[in-house]
Parts: C-alpha cells; structure tokens; sequence
C-alpha cells in the first residue's frame, strides 16, 4: 500500500465535536474532531449520505453509543460509525471512511485508489 | 324501517348517558359472545338531541358547546346500525303485542325493551313555582334558558343544597348573578357530609361570596319589591331575587313503567333484580330510573355497570349488577369534597377520628367498624388529597394501620402512611366510570400494552370522569416496574435523569454549557437526542445566542444552520411574518429575494412565506439581504414558536369584536424565541367563528365581547387535539399573563419533544391541575415564571442578525474548508414556473452525460446552478 497522505486543510479548520468538508480529488470528504477529555480523535469519511442520497454527512450531530463514535445524518437521522462507516440503524448501508492524521497543524488523508 | 328478521329486536327508551351506554356494551357484547352485532338495535330519544354527557354540564357554561359535549353523533349510530330517533318520547307500552308507541303515534316492536328514562329535577309544591325564570337545571334546554334568564337578571337563587345545587349555583355565580343558596336542612350537602363538614364547607362557600341560608322553607313566590320575585320563608323572613333555580333533588322517571303495569317501588323507581329485569320477564331498567334493593343511584357510575348486567344477561352472560359505591371527589366553586362510604357514621358500632383546622378551612373525618380494624366511611372538605388512599382502603377492606388517624393527620416531613399501588388487591376497583380493576391492567400489559398511553386506549380507564388519573398512573407504573420494565424516563444513555431532572439541575445548579452538564451529572461525549435537547434547555433558562461557541455543536442542524434542510441538502428560509401581516414592500422584497438567488417560493400553512432551495453557503448572503429589508428570522428550524396565526378581525371584518391581527403581532413579537421542548403555535380569532383555527393551537385565543377566551393543548399535526378552553373573559394582561405561565411551566416539565397536547394528556390532575397552578397559583411558582419568561423576553435575538455579523458564525456556512465550489450534486429542473429538486431519475440522466448541469433531459428544464 502506498503511503500517499494528501494535505487537506489546516487543525485550525477543523471545529470542535464537530464537522466540516473537503472537496478531494472532486470527491467530498467529511472531516470529524472529536474531544474526550483530553484525547483526541480526528475521523475522515465520504459526505455521501447513502440513505437520505444527498452531501450533507457534515452537518450532521456526532455523538457516541457505548464510546464508539457516529455522525447522525441530519436528514433522516441513522447513525454511522466514524471509524468503520457501518450503519448502526441500518446493516444495509455502509460508508466509506479514509485514514485521517494530523501533522505539522496539517490535516492529512490517505485517499487509496 | 327494514328489521332483519334475524336479528333479536332491542328498543331503548330515553338516550341519556346509561342508555347510549347500554347501546355500546350491547354491541361489544355481542360481538364477543358471537362474533358480530345480533341485535337490531332502536333508540328513543325524548329530547331533541343524542346522548351527550350531563356529569359536565356544566361546562356548557364555560364555553363547551353542545357538540362538545356529546357523546355520540348521528353518524356514529349510523355506523354501528343503529336505529335512532330524537324527539320522540315514548308514551305507551303494550306489553303483550310487545310494542311502544311514541308521541307521533309512530310504533316500535320489540323482542327486548330497555327502560332508560333517567330522572326529572324536583321542583317543590311552592305556590308561584311555574312563573318565568323559575327554572331545572337537568338538560342543554335548560341550560339555555338559565343563560337567557341570567342575561336579563341580577340576583339568582338556587334552591337545594346538594351536590347539584352547589353546581348550580356556581354557574349562576360564574354569570355575574348575586348569588344565594337556599337549603331547607339545617347544612349543605347532606347527603354526603357530615355537620361539621356542611359547616366548614358553608363558611367556605360563603368566602366566595355566595350566601347560603340553611334551614330556610320557601312559602311562596311572589312579585318583587325590587327585583321580580320575593320568597317568602317559613319563618317570615323574605329574600327578592330576579331567577330561582330549583334544584331540589331528583325523582325518577318511572311514570311509563306505572302507567303500563310495570311494579314500582313505594317511593318510586321501576323495581329491578340483579339483571336489572323488571317485573316483566322482556322488559329492563337500567340507570336513575332503576330501583334495586330499594335504592336509585343518582351517578353515572353505578348506571354503566347496570348497563353492562343488562347487556350481559341479553346476550347469556353472567354480569350482574350488586349495588355501588357512591362515594364522590369534586370541587365545587374551588372547594374540594369527598365524600366515602358510610360518612354520616351511622353503621352499628362506627367510631370517628376527626381532624379539623379552621385557619386553612379543612375538615377530614375517617369512620372506622366496631372492630376498628377496617375503615366504612370518610368525610373531606377543603383537602381531598387522602381520598384516592382513604376510598382503597373502604372499598378493599384493607387492614388499617396501627394508627388510622395517620391517614387524615398531616405529615410534617415524614411522608404520610399512602397506601402503595402494590397493597391493593387485583380486584380493586381503579376506574369506576369504565369498570377497570386493577387486574384489568394486568391483563393489558401482559396483552402487550407497554405504557400509560395504550392502558388507557386498552382499557378507557381515566376517560370518564378522570377522577382516578393519579391512582391509574401509580398503578400502572408500579406494575411495569414489577416485570423489569424500568420507568424510566432517562432521556439517553449519557444522562440517566429525564428532562425534566436535567432542567432543574442547569436551573439550580447555574450550569451555563453542555460540557459543565455532562462533567457534572453525564458519561460520554453525548448524543443526537441529549445534546439538542440540552441546548433546549440551556436556551430556555439562560437565552445565550444559539450559535455560541458552547452551544453551535450541540444543535441539531437545522438549528445549526439556522435554516430547514430539505431532501437534497439545500435550505429553506422563512422569515417571520408576524400575525400573517405583511406590507407590500416587503412581499416585493421577498420576490427580489427570491428571484435574485432563484428560489421556489410557496405560502406556508402558517400563513408566511417559505423559499425553498438556498444552497448553505448562499444562505448568509440571503439573510443579509433580507435583514436589511427588516426582516428577522421565523425560527422555523427551532422547537421554539413557529407562527401566530390570525384572522383579519373586527378591523375589517363585519363580525369580528377584537383586533385579532394586532393581538397575534404582540403575542409572536412577545414569544418569538422562546426554546421550547417541541414546537409551539397559536392563533388568534376575532370571534367565535374562528377562522384563524386557534383551537387547534398550543395556544389558541379567541375574541369575545368582553376581552379573549383562552385555549390551551391544542394540536393539528398526526395526533390533533382540540385545544381545552382555559379561561374565558380575559383582558390582555392577564391574557399575557396566563399564557406567560403555561408556556413556562411547560418548558420547565415537558419531556423532550413533547408537544403541549402530549404534555396535557400525561398531566395528572389534567387541565384542573394545570389551572390550578396558573391562576390560583397553587405551586406558588407564578412569579417567578412569569420573570422567567420575561428574562427570555428581554434577551431576544434575531439569530441570523447576530450570525451574519460574527465572522466566527459565518465560517461555517462554507460548503468547502478548501474550495469555492459548490455542491455539484445539488440539481434543480423547472416545473411550473419554478425550481424543483431534481428526482433521482433525472438527477442520473443529467449526471450519466458528464454535463452536470447544463445537459437537458427529456420535455424538462434543468436550472443553471450559479
Ligand atoms: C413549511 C410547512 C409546510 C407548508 O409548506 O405549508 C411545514 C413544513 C414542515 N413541517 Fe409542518 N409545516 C408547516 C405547517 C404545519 C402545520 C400548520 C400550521 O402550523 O398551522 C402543522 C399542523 C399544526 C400543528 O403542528 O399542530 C404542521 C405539522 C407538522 C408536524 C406534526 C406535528 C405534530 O405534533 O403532530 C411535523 C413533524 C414534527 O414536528 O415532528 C411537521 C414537520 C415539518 C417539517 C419540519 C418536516 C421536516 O423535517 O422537513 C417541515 C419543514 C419544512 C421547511 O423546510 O420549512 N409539521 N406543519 C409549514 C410551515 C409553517 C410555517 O410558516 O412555519
Ligand atoms: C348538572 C349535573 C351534574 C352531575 N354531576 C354528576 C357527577 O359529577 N357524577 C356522577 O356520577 N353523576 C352526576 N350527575 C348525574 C348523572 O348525570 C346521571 O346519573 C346520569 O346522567 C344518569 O343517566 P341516565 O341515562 O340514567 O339518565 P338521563 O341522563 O337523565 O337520561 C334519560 C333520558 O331519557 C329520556 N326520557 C325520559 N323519558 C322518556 C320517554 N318516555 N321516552 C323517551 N325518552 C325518555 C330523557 O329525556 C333523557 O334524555 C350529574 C347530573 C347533572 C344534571
Ligand atoms: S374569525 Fe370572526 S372576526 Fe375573524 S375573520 Fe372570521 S368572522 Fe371575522
Ligand atoms: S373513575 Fe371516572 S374516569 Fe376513571
């Protein structure tokens, strides 16, 4: 596997428990960070919502269930994983979820193709 | 007519509560004995209507219309087959051809004929008795009349004592009238009280400013001094008054049964056994005109379970009916009584514990066996607050404990000895009005019944009368807490408290951000459902701007975003129009708006205007635009107030008699961002022909005359609601005031996402309760909702003003950290003028041509983005 890490943005556009979006290679990448006490946990997945069939993943809540992490779809609200992209209402649908890292204050994906 | 030859022919004669009960056991009777409906069923009415409900009567005063108060309605009847006629009083019976005969000459054959013909109001031998306004108080006509006489009278007189009596004069209190009662026995209510507690409720009563002369014999009725009438009493004295209510007791209406040889009791009332069968082997009698064991029983109650024993030996069952308890809570004029078994003491061997405190006006008594080991009777006046525990023990017989005055004493701070759902045996009694024990609740939660909600649905325990709402709650929770049904109302897995418990703790203990509530009383890093709901609650109480640092992740997106997102994950932007009054400038903005940014635009069913399709980073740039035009946000994202709805009122309409659209401004103006557990919505009509629907509303007010009615717990939506009428008459401050009160109050208990329907449904003590507490001020909480409300009043923001001056907030509206693009996928097509989300179909033939937007597709328009 190659080690292509692509910078995407700087830390300081991620937001808090939040997220934002990134147009990669004309593929839109929704970009997570979440704090729990003093760790934190930086989440890349595609902005695809597979159900509600719109870019909207980003805006969605995240939150966690037993401490795994989700993005609720602000649509029609099923949960997915941020780290695997499984489907917690829905065993039928899965999204795509890339390597994230940051690194010098770069925010840093690994987009295999 | 066609009568199935099949069918066993029933006729019922009178349609009052017992009768239309009969109909409906007799039909679900049927239908479980043999699958279907066996009877052909006719119904005789004397009076010009169907049954309605005569224990609310008179609610008819405060505003419930007749429709309102029925209880069934010709096409209900005509669903169920049932055969019906109003205005058609029975006035033979021929026994052998088995036939009655109404005033019409029109006959009715019959296999089974029930006797439902309740009872008439007792009017005295009093010479002068049959002059105008000497009036009954029994049916909607004499409710009428009482109303039409009120209009044109000053003082008004109720003669009887009783427990209708009370009721009565009530009403005539409500109408404006000077008051008196006047009672024959030396105290009121005899019946159901004791001296001491006629006395304690007289004083009571008289604080009112209603005056009641006890021991007092009417003579006649003569021509006033001045008012119309003079009564003279007994003992000389006399009392001018402009209407007389008699309300003197009731007589059973038997006079059908007597004249056709039908055996009745000495002192009246067709004489019934267990089946409620009368003399005649085919002939029944069922509710206030039945006497069984020497005894009528003047409540609904004991009615319905003879209903039910008719219906049952009709159809080969083997319910019988076994005498009733006739215990009674109510409140008259604000004064609580109840009234339990054996009050008056009179069984062999009972002895008393009383408890009496004059400063707060309270009287409890408790009348226990010879044995002193079970409780016979209670009386309460002034605090009915041990009945439902008191009525248990009676009605169980259970074991008092070692000291029963325990049971009336008051506790100071030790809870006092309740009896707990689980001492009661499943044969207890719960709902009387629907006959539902405590074991019938059982049975419905093992048949899958899994809450409050569906055991009343299942059971119609709690629908009558609502008497017992706190005690069915109580046993239903304890029974699902038995099988490991957790009540639970923990709003997620991070916070094991409910809404309610959160909302105290961010109020008591002065938490400001969801990260200081989760630390402090949470686990995790919270969820979909706690953080909105959190923010919900943190905007309620310290009204910061939604978008705050703190805040903004906690919102659902929609409020994040300030704006509703639709199936393709653009925004729709609806600013607030109050009360629906708009200038022609501003529509003319809203069109330049629209047109500008190429928005569909629609007239929303809150009567304003929605602009569909706005893209997130377009959605600043619009609102700039239109702030600068005066427009503000309309919250249309938030659970907060949505819109007031208004009809054009006595401004311009010829029948209004307030200005409706002026009052709807000021309330929007007044309520506009207030974060609510669930949305929120009123309306405003200029009069009672209620264009405006206010009582389909959260908040619904309607003018009158005089000042606003106020509806309260409306809701259209999937679930709707009639809106209860809360109070009637009001000026504008108190209007504001009240409403001020309700709304915080719901916003301080609601649980997440309950609407105020819900939130009154599950209330116990109902709309009482609710009125209690916001205008008599029962919880001593008024003023400081009242404060509360106007501290959020004070804070108000327009959101999108704040948001598009803070360059922090407008960060976000970005559809790219790392690029200006837009969202290639978001693709409209044209359809009658205007834009539309393309469909997935389209969407793919536009895309499968690698042109994503300028491409055409088949007999469609696609729109140009940007
Ligand atoms: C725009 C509008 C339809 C229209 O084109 O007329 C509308 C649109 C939506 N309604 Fe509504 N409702 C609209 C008037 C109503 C009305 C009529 C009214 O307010 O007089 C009702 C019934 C009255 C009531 O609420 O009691 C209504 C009952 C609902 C309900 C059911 C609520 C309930 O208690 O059963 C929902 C679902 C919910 O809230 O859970 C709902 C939910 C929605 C949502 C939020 C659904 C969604 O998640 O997308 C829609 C938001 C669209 C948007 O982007 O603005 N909408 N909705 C109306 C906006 C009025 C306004 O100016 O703010
Ligand atoms: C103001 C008021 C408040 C009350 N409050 C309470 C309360 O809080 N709790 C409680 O338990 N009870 C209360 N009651 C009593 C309760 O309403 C009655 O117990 C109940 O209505 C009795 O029902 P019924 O069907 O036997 O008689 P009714 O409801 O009187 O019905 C009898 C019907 O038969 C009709 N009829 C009579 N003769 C004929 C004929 N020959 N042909 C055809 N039709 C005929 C009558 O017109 C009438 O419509 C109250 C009553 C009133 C008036
Ligand atoms: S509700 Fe009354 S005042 Fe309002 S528009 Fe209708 S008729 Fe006119
Ligand atoms: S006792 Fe009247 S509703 Fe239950």
């Amino acid at each position: 596997m190659s080690e292509n890490w692509i910078n995407v943005c700087t830390s300081s556009d991620l937001v808090d428990n939040s997220g934002i979006c990134a147009l990669v290679n004309d593929e839109q990448i929704a970009l997570f960070k979440i704090c729990q006490g003093e760790e934190q946990f930086i989440y890349a997945v595609s902005n695809w919502d597979p159900i509600g069939k719109a870019n909207v993943l980003y805006r969605g809540l995240v939150g966690s269930i037993m401490d795994e992490h989700f993005v609720a779809s602000p649509l029609y609200k099923q949960r997915f994983k941020l780290s695997s992209g499984e489907c917690v209402d829905d065993d039928s649908v899965k999204i795509t979820v890339y390597p994230a890292r940051i690194t010098d204050q770069q925010v840093q994906l690994q987009i295999v193709s | 007519m066609t009568t199935n030859e099949h069918l066993t022919r029933i006729v019922i004669v009178g349609n009052g509560m017992v009768g239309h009960h009969f109909v409906e056991q007799l039909i679900q009777q049927s239908n479980e004995v043999y699958g279907k409906n066996q009877f052909h069923i006719t119904v005789l009415s004397a009076e010009p209507r169907l049954a309605y409900d005569r224990v609310h009567l008179s609610e008819y005063f405060s505003g419930k219309t007749a429709d309102e108060l029925s209880l069934t309605s010709a096409e209900h009847y005509q669903e169920l087959g049932v055969d019906f006629q109003v205005n058609a009083r029975v006035d033979q019976i021929d026994k052998q051809a088995k036939m009655v005969t109404i005033e019409s000459g029109a006959v009715f054959e019959y296999d089974k004929l029930i006797l439902a013909t309740g009872s008439f109001p007792f009017v005295p031998p009093i010479p002068g008795n049959d002059q105008p306004h000497c009036l009954v108080y029994r049916t909607i006509e004499d409710l009428e009349a009482i109303s039409a006489s009120a209009k044109v009278s000053k003082v008004g007189v109720v003669v009887g004592g009783g427990l209708l009596g009370l009721e009565a004069a009530n009403a005539l209190k409500e109408a404006g009238l000077k008051t008196h009662v006047v009672e024959f026995a030396p105290q009121l209510m005899a019946v159901q009280v004791d001296v001491s507690g006629g006395r304690v409720l007289k004083d009571k009563i008289e604080e009112l400013g209603v005056e009641v002369h006890t021991q007092k014999a009417t003579q006649s009725i003569e021509a006033g001094e001045n008012s119309r009438y003079k009564m003279v009493f007994a003992d000389g004295e006399i009392l001018e008054t402009d209407m007389i209510l008699f309300s003197a007791g009731i007589r059973p209406q038997d006079k059908l049964a007597r004249e056709f040889g039908i055996v009745i009791g000495e002192r009246g009332g067709i004489v019934v056994n267990d089946h409620c069968l009368t003399s005649d082997p085919d002939i029944y009698a069922i509710g206030e005109c039945a006497l069984w064991n020497n005894f009528i029983f003047g409540l609904v109650a004991p009615g319905y379970t003879m209903a039910r024993a008719a219906a049952s030996n009709i159809v080969g069952g083997d319910v019988v009916f076994e005498g009733a308890d006739m215990s009674t809570k109510l409140k008259l004029m604000g004064v609580e009584v109840g009234s339990i078994g054996d009050a008056h003491a009179r069984e062999h061997g009972a002895q008393t514990y009383t408890y009496e405190d004059q400063v707060a006006g309270v009287y409890k008594k408790i009348v226990i066996n010879a044995e002193t080991n079970k409780l016979t009777g209670a009386v309460l006046v002034g605090d009915t607050g041990d009945y439902d525990t008191l009525l248990q023990y009676a009605l169980n017989e259970i074991d008092l404990p070692e000291f029963p005055e325990s049971l009336i004493l008051p506790s100071f701070g030790d809870a006092a000895p309740t009896l707990g759902a689980d001492a009661l045996p499943e044969t207890a009694m719960i709902c009387s009005c629907h006959n539902v024990t405590k074991g019938d609740i059982i049975a419905s939660l093992d048949g899958g019944a899994c809450d409050l909600a569906e055991i009343k649905s299942c059971t119609k325990a709690s629908t009558g009368c609502g008497g017992c709402a706190a005690l069915l709650k109580s046993v239903t929770d304890s029974e699902l807490e038995k099988r490991g049904v957790e009540v639970k109302k923990d709003i997620c897995e991070h916070f094991a408290y409910s809404r309610q418990e959160l909302y105290h703790m961010v109020q008591i203990g002065q938490i400001k951000t969801f990260d200081e509530l989760l630390s402090k009383h949470g686990s995790g890093i919270g969820c979909e459902v706690c953080k909105p709901a959190a923010a919900s609650i943190l905007a309620s109480i310290w009204n910061d701007f939604v978008l705050e640092k703190p805040h903004v992740t906690l919102q659902d997106t929609n409020d994040t975003y300030l704006a509703n997102m639709q199936k393709n994950g653009t925004y729709s932007v609806v600013p607030r129009i109050a009360g629906g009054e708009i200038t022609p400038d501003k529509l003319i903005v809203l069109g330049q708006v629209a047109k500008k940014y190429n928005l569909y635009t629609k007239v929303t069913g809150g009567q304003r205007i929605d602009l569909f399709g706005a893209r997130v980073e377009q959605l600043p740039l619009i609102w700039e635009e239109l702030i600068e035009a005066g427009f503000e946000t309309g919250h249309a994202y938030a659970k907060s107030l949505r819109t007031v709805k208004s009809c054009v009122g006595s401004t311009w309409c010829r029948y209004g008699v307030q200005d409706s659209v002026g009052q709807a401004i000021d309330l929007e103006n007044r309520y506009k961002g207030l974060r609510s557990p669930h949305k929120l919505k009123f309306a405003v009509s200029g009069c009672t022909r209620e264009c405006a629907e206010a009582q389909s509303k959260d908040i619904g007010v309607i003018a009158t005359e005089n000042g606003w009615n106020l509806y309260v717990c409306g809701n259209g939506g999937m679930k709707p609601r009639h809106a209860d009428l809360f109070a009637t008459d009001l000026d504008t401050e108190t209007l504001v005031k009240y409403i001020d009160r309700v709304l915080m109050f719901y916003v301080r208990t609601a649980d997440r996402l309950q609407r105020t329907s819900v939130w009154m449904e599950n209330m116990e003590g109902g709309l009482d309760y609710l009125k209690d507490v916001v205008i008599n001020d029962s919880l001593g909480l008024g003023a400081e909702l009242e404060q509360q409300m106007q501290h959020v009043v004070d804070t108000y923001q327009c959101e999108w003003k704040t948001a598009v001056t803070s360059e922090q907030s407008r960060k976000r509206f970005r559809q790219f950290v790392n690029s200006e693009k837009s969202d290639a996928n978001i693709i409209f097509v044209e359809e009658r003028d205007q834009i539309r989300p393309a469909t997935e179909i389209e969407i793919d033939q536009i895309l499968g041509v690698k042109k994503p937007v300028k491409a055409a597709a088949t007999s469609i328009n696609i729109v140009e983005v940007e």
